[in-house]
């Protein structure tokens, strides 16, 4: 009797012979046959795959003899045998139960976020109730900036947290602090950023006319701070020396680029739309134009956690996956929006969120712009991003000397982790773990870093 | 005459409030629309990009935000989100706790410091060089070694406060009246009751103003501690609408900080008056 059919079907063939479904002369030929690979419960949702295990569970410890039960079901009916069931025994506490895949080593955790758009799964799995279908109780914590969230989460106080994805790298690398292993299972957003500029420069629309420029991002080791020295790269500004790059926090940007201090920034949402909401700015192109398809923040948890709790990690991990899925539809983005926008968690204006979540946007320069992928989410740690991370630590002299990239890519982004909880929730993983891009009209595969590196003429490393 | 100067006083300090909340009301007033703009498009901007209001918010502004948090001052939201009075009750709980450790360790140890000169010149160089530390330089090692956020906060309220009492209580208890401690020898108290019921009386004066000058520093410690520290009090709560770029809440944020500062003092203040004695 396979675990995934239906119990309550009085004329389901017994295994006596041939395989668990019935229509192959043997088990081999079903296991073969790609249709009945998966099971209709299993294609169905997550819960009613579960229901069906439990409810069969029961059924056969009820009715140990195939041929009584058999009896029972065809007398009855299937729903009054179910309602039979169901009354003496909880079949619904019982399937929850059996939903998580082993006891949770912890229910009650910490998450750390940082109030920025980027970590909009982790924030909406709270009000959304995707961690608590999971059985976990999480409370996400809104934390003052990069450092304090590595710290607290290198000191357990957060049990995983929202990163920036070149963090998990640099922390395990030791760059930047004490090298501790880390682990990133899952991307939280994909583009998502802009390069916004002060109204002042409304006219200088193209990057060679920088040059002097005072720029701003977040930290110095984020997609941010790449991405706008690629682009200013790309048109011929040396970013160390042409222009100036700060590390400052985001809500101290739109601050800034109003006291005239600041020329622009590359930034994660909502400071971007921000800027624009208050007048102060507009925004020049997309991070999308630069690398359609960008990683940008990350869900990360330290090794310790993942080998210590590996239940609770798999729940929280499967939440966060979920909690994306919901969020790519575009469908949802409004919904979203609006759970986000609350003091507890971004503590912004819904309006602006909305802009950003659905891709109409105004620009700042009076025109209403429609992309609808400004913004996306897709979970999966592709390594070649991690490959590509690391030429460019290494590019701006972040990093020295040779660098191990395949070995730290696969130590770091958990693409296979990902690839079987994705399964669990019933999506479909892509079967590689790395993939190739272009950034720029440049392609990249992962292969060849150094070669990469090697091909760029501006560039800090020796 | 006492009289009519306090009635004079009151009446300039109002007229100095009036003029201030007058000037800061003109200043910040909107200047009517900017812009021309599709209402399809003013409909995605903010206040400030369509009707050219400024980015400092009026009086009336602030009043009225203020009239809200004080209307509900206890709800909560969830963790990143909990009334005023919420947030001043975890900061004021957390200044009192790292306070009164301080005063448990400051006091004995200054009259320790106060009554030997060995100790004191043996410890001066020490009290020196960690006296002027910031708390924002202490946050960051207490977080690494602590490994508790809630606890680093409090350490750093005792590390920042312990010294002015300490300080104060050994100069308290140094400067006794050399008669009054003879007194007590020749009529052979001896040395725990002398320190009780001579010393004690005659340094409470100089050690309470110290416990004035050091519940003043911890008040500050704390909005710079909690800022980064974060989860709740006063000083994340400033963070919280700083990253809000909401400046009709930092401001309310600022004045009770100030005023609670002024209730702490104010109770220290009473204190001192109650133990000091004309001579």
């Amino acid at each position: 009797m396979s675990t995934f059919d239906n119990p309550f079907d009085p004329n389901r063939r017994l295994t006596a012979g041939g395989c668990s479904c019935g229509r192959h002369v043997s088990e081999a030929e079903h296991a073969a046959d790609p249709s009945s690979s998966l099971q209709p419960a299993m294609l169905e949702s997550e819960d009613k795959k579960f229901e069906g295990v439990v409810a069969s569970a029961v059924m056969r410890a009820m009715f140990p003899q195939d041929a009584s039960r058999r009896a029972f079901l065809k007398s009855v009916g299937a729903a009054t045998a179910l309602a039979a069931v169901s009354q003496f025994f909880p079949l619904q506490t019982a399937t929850e139960a059996f939903a998580s895949s082993g006891p949770l080593e912890k229910k009650d955790l910490k998450v750390g976020f940082i109030p920025i758009t980027c970590a909009t799964p982790i924030i909406m799995a709270a009000p959304m109730g995707f961690y608590s279908k999971y059985g976990l109780n999480v409370e996400v914590i809104k934390t003052a900036g990069w450092a304090v969230i590595r710290d607290k989460t290198i000191n357990k106080e957060y049990d995983a947290a929202h990163m920036l994805s070149p963090m998990p790298l640099a922390i395990t690398m030791g760059v930047g602090s004490n090298p501790i292993p880390y682990t990133m299972p899952a991307v939280e957003n994909i583009n998502g950023q802009a390069i916004t500029l002060a109204m002042k420069h409304k006219d200088k629309r193209n990057p060679k006319d920088w040059k002097g420029f005072k720029f701003a991002v977040p930290f110095d080791y984020s997609m941010h701070n790449y991405l706008l020295r690629y682009y200013l790269a790309e048109h011929g500004l040396d970013p160390d020396v042409d222009v100036q790059i700060r590390a400052v926090p985001p809500p101290e940007m739109v601050a800034n680029l109003r006291a005239d201090n600041i020329d622009g920034y590359l930034a994660p949402d909502p400071m971007n739309q921000r800027a624009v909401y208050d007048g102060v700015g507009f925004i020049h192109i997309l991070t999308k134009e630069i690398w359609d398809g960008h990683p940008c923040c990350a869900f990360a948890a330290s090794k310790e956690f993942v080998t210590t709790m590996p239940n609770t990690y798999g729940a929280l991990l499967k939440s966060i996956i979920e909690a994306t899925a919901y969020a790519h539809k575009p469908e949802n983005r409004k919904e979203i929006a609006a759970a986000i926008a609350p003091a507890n968690y971004l503590n912004q204006p819904a309006i602006v969120l909305e802009q950003i979540l659905t891709g109409t946007y105004a620009d700042g320069l009076g025109n209403i712009v429609k992309q609808p992928n400004r913004i996306d989410f897709d979970p999966f740690p592709w390594q070649s991003f991690a490959v590509w991370i690391m030429t460019q630590m290494k590019r701006w002299g972040q990093v020295k000397g040779d660098v191990d990239y395949k070995a730290i890519a696969e130590q770091v982004y958990l693409a296979t982790d990902t690839a079987k909880l994705m399964k669990e929730a019933g999506l479909t993983p892509p079967t590689t773990t790395s993939r190739s891009f272009s950034v720029m009209g440049k392609s990249f595969d992962g292969s060849n870093p150094e070669e990469y590196l090697a091909s760029f003429k501006i560039k800090k490393a020796s | 005459m006492t009289k009519s100067l306090r009635i004079r006083a009151a009446m300039v300090s109002l007229v100095i409030f009036a003029a201030f909340i007058g000037t800061w009301h003109l200043a910040t007033r909107g200047t009517g629309a900017v812009a021309q703009m599709s209402p399809e498009y003013a409909a995605l901007m903010g206040a400030t990009a369509t009707q050219g209001k400024s980015a400092m918010p009026g009086p009336l502004d602030v009043g009225a935000k203020l009239w809200e948090h004080i209307r509900q001052p206890f709800y909560d939201n969830g963790p990143n989100d909990k009334g005023l009075g919420i947030q001043l009750g975890y900061s004021i709980a957390r200044v009192m706790i790292g306070y009164l450790i301080a005063v448990a360790v400051a006091i004995p140890l200054g009259f320790l410091i106060g009554m030997s000169p060995l100790m004191n010149k043996a410890l001066d160089p020490f009290i020196q060089v960690l006296k002027p530390i910031s708390p924002l330089a202490w946050m960051p090692l207490a977080l690494y070694t602590i490994k508790d956020s809630s606890l680093s906060a409090i350490f750093v309220i005792f590390i920042c406060s312990v010294w002015p009492m300490l300080l104060n209580t050994a100069f308290g208890v140094a400067s006794v009246r050399k008669e009054w401690i003879n007194v007590a020898r020749t009529l052979e108290v001896g040395n725990v009751r002398r320190a009780f019921t001579v010393i004690l009386p005659a340094a409470a004066p100089t050690i309470l103003t110290g416990m004035r000058i050091s519940i003043g520093i911890a008040w500050l410690v704390i909005v710079a501690a909690e800022m980064l520290v974060g989860g709740t009090g006063i000083g994340y709560f400033v963070w919280n609408e700083w990253n809000n770029l909401s400046i009709v809440n930092v401001i309310i944020a600022i004045l009770l900080i100030g005023v609670v500062g002024m209730l702490l003092d104010q109770i220290l203040a009473r204190f001192t008056r109650m133990v000091t004695f004309p001579e």
